[in-house]
């Protein structure tokens, strides 16, 4: 790293802006250990994924150029997802095939771009300290961090760091939920089908806390789990690894 | 509900169904998985394949042509087919013109595509499908559901009932064993009587015009050779340049489909029998389809004709491992064939297909030949939108969304609006009822938000420093 810490933006993502902003303060605080500067750029929605994968090009556009010029100037954009992380990397380059000069900007967006967990791993080898938990929990590896961004042994090697925390194996980590964005409520039926199958994994490997690092298929499973009545707790990767494990999980009261 | 709505509520609603897809599809992923372990050079071959593929894709009028001249030095007889109807039409004709009262088929998903059972049919000429999935489907009546098995839809005791109705002698039928002799005694006369046999190709080999055909049955070379007529039905993707490159394409393939090294029977096939040869056919007519394929080309689709047809997408599949093949209500199912029925049957009509897949691309990371299916299917979506195909619903409410997106502030105010009233149908930390989220509420609950969206509080925490 330069001797000038990085300015780094966070961005947040529409879900965990709307759902669970604890992820946020979790992905801040992470971000506080390491040695760079943080800001929270108030004119962020969405990176347009859910347009982006409906198929509407044009709209998804509007929403990539509002975050290119939002997030120019930053030397890192970090984001506590890797499906959205994935969006801005690969598919905004992508969408200005045809237009070069916004294509310069998203390729330079893209190049500056993180995936929270990779980010603090694989840039500044970070690694929890004194941060306990003495439980179990298992880790389900979301489809986008995990083949777009090579999201797969950075969380699991920080994750072995907390204390007392038991990493216990998920049977088919690497198979989606079921969840796919819009998929899951345009195709409720099979949606339901998929995702049973992986709550009955999770309930399967006995442990007391579903980890991920992708709130929408966090929040489609722990939404299953619940409903099928299961005791497992679900959290985002990164508030186990800010300490902030202590408080509710997803979908408890304080 | 359409049509993809209903079969797909029908076979979620199938358990046995579904003890059948995970039968098989369970020990595919797993043998896949061993085999490719054992193979350290796969991902270099994977990248070979693909480049020896779209090698051919952008140099096809030349390797066409050099098949073309090679094939008939070995005699053979080669038709071209703008369409499957052109195919089959061809097909019919040749047995006719051989008088042909029964005809033997292996498994060719190409005649699937194009319509052959059925024309055959409809031309008064006796169909016997060999290969033992194509059997049974052909005693049930039914299409294939898999491309690599047939049948993948029945159980075995589904099987074994069906045998027992229909062969003439089936003997005892409690084990996978029996039933095969079974089929092997109701087959083996009608390899020796057809007439006519009717083979796929795995490979068109364009610098000998030989084709390879591969099976673990070996009902290809008894199709094959026996009767007086062998005609072979492919599609114009099927073609690799030489041997060496075939190799590579056959590992690639084998593996992916079924996790064996190599199939049981592999077989060149290379012209009519010759002065001196034992046996084989006395005709050897080669029928090369188009049916699309140049379309696809000219649609962007080129990646797509990478595919080797190995299955190893729909195996690893979540929609597929839910729902089986015939939900798809085309002629392959799962992720190629989402990409593929577009193409042959219209978007309009299949626009269900590219969009029941959650996109996480574990299809691609398996194919033998990286064809990134997730880039493709997404390409469906935006044409889909583009022309008018996204419901009136989902559509507006995208708008609506999008509306607010790139107007941040007005997006803030929404928001926190919202959120102030999606608590009032929470019990607990949990939604299991709300208006507007049906889709999500009905099978799974809806955690409470936390209050107050992050930048709102995140605002609050800066402003209190």
């Amino acid at each position: 790293m330069k001797n000038n810490p990085p300015r780094v933006a966070l961005f947040a993502t529409c879900l965990v802006d709307a759902m669970r902003p604890q992820i946020g303060f979790a992905a801040l605080a992470l971000l506080e250990q390491v040695n760079c500067v943080v800001e929270v750029p108030m004119g962020q929605t969405c990176c347009g994924q859910p347009a982006l994968n409906s198929g509407d090009q044009d709209g998804t556009r509007k929403i990539a150029k509002q975050n290119i010029k939002l997030l120019a100037g930053f030397d890192h954009v970090v984001v506590p997802s890797g499906s959205c992380a994935a969006t801005i990397k690969k598919d905004y380059p992508d969408l200005f095939e045809a237009d070069p000069v916004w294509h310069a900007k998203a390729v330079d967006l893209a190049n500056r771009t993180y995936e929270l967990l990779s980010y603090m791993s694989d840039l500044w080898g970070w690694r929890p300290k004194d941060v306990s938990y003495a439980t179990t929990a298992t880790y389900h590896d979301s489809c986008s961090g995990l083949r777009s961004l090579n999201v797969q042994a950075q969380p699991r090697k920080m994750l072995a760091d907390v204390t007392g925390l038991e990493l216990l194996p998920l049977e088919g980590a690497n198979v989606c939920c079921g969840f796919g964005g819009t998929f899951c409520v345009k195709y409720p039926d099979i949606s339901n089908a998929i995702v049973g199958e992986k709550a009955a994994a999770i309930n399967a490997t006995g442990a007391a806390l579903l980890l991920g690092g992708d709130l929408g298929c966090l929040m489609n499973m722990a939404g299953k789990l619940h409903r099928d009545g299961s005791k497992v707790r679900a959290f985002h990767t990164a508030e186990i690894l800010a300490g902030m494990g202590d408080g509710p999980a997803i979908g408890e009261t304080a | 509900m359409n049509a993809f709505q209903g079969r797909v509520t029908a076979a979620l609603a199938d358990a046995t169904l579904k003890i059948a897809i995970d039968r098989t599809t369970n020990t595919a992923r797993s043998k896949r998985t061993a085999a490719i372990a054992a193979w350290p050079e796969f991902a270099k071959a994977r990248e070979l394949g693909r480049d020896i593929k779209d090698h051919v894709i952008a140099n096809m009028e030349y390797y066409l042509n050099q098949f073309e001249t090679n094939a008939k030095k070995t005699g053979a007889k080669i038709h071209w087919a703008r369409t499957g109807q052109e195919a089959c039409e061809i097909v019919v004709g040749i047995c006719k013109a051989a008088n042909a009262k029964s005809v033997t088929r292996s498994k060719s998903m190409l005649g699937e595509e194009i319509g052959l059972p059925h024309a055959l049919e409809a031309a008064g000429i006796e169909r016997v499908e060999t290969d033992l999935a194509e059997h049974i489907i052909q005693l049930a009546g039914e299409a294939p559901s898999h491309i690599i098995w047939p049948a993948l839809h029945k159980t075995r005791e589904q099987v074994g009932e069906l045998f027992k109705a229909h062969h003439t002698d089936p003997g005892a039928l409690e084990t996978v064993e029996q039933m095969v002799n079974s089929a092997r005694r109701n087959l083996r006369e009608k390899f020796m009587a057809a007439d006519v046999g009717i083979s796929g190709a795995n490979f068109l080999i364009a610098d000998t015009g030989a084709i390879c055909t591969v099976t673990n049955e070996g009902n290809a070379e008894l199709t094959t050779t026996p009767p007086r007529v062998h005609i072979v039905t492919a599609g114009i993707e099927k073609l690799v340049p030489s041997m060496v490159e075939a190799m590579t394409m056959l590992r690639l393939l084998v593996r992916s489909a079924t996790g064996a090294e190599l199939t049981q029977y592999t077989t060149f096939h290379t012209g009519p029998k010759r002065a001196g040869d034992v046996d084989g056919p006395e005709e050897f007519h080669i029928v090369l389809v188009d049916a699309g394929r140049t379309t696809m080309l000219a649609e962007g689709l080129a990646e797509m004709l990478r595919c080797l047809r190995c299955g190893a997408c729909m195996n690893h599949c979540v929609v597929y491992r839910q729902i089986g093949g015939h939900a798809y209500g085309a002629t392959y199912p799962g992720p190629m064939g989402s990409v593929i029925t577009p193409s042959l049957d219209g978007l309009e009509k299949s626009q269900d297909l590219p969009r029941a897949c959650t996109l996480n691309g574990q299809c691609q990371e398996v194919c033998p030949v990286a064809i990134p299916l997730p880039k493709l299917i997404r390409g469906w979506r935006t044409k889909a939108w583009v022309q008018g195909y996204e419901p009136l619903h989902t559509a507006w409410a995208l708008r609506i969304w999008e509306f607010l997106a790139v107007r941040p502030v007005l997006y803030q105010l929404a928001s926190n609006m919202a959120l102030r009233i999606m608590p009032v149908f929470a019990k607990g930390g949990w939604i299991s009822k709300m208006p507007l989220a049906g889709g999500w509420t009905r099978y799974r609950d809806m955690p409470k938000p936390q209050g107050g969206t992050f930048l709102a509080q995140y605002k609050k925490h800066q402003a209190a420093k």
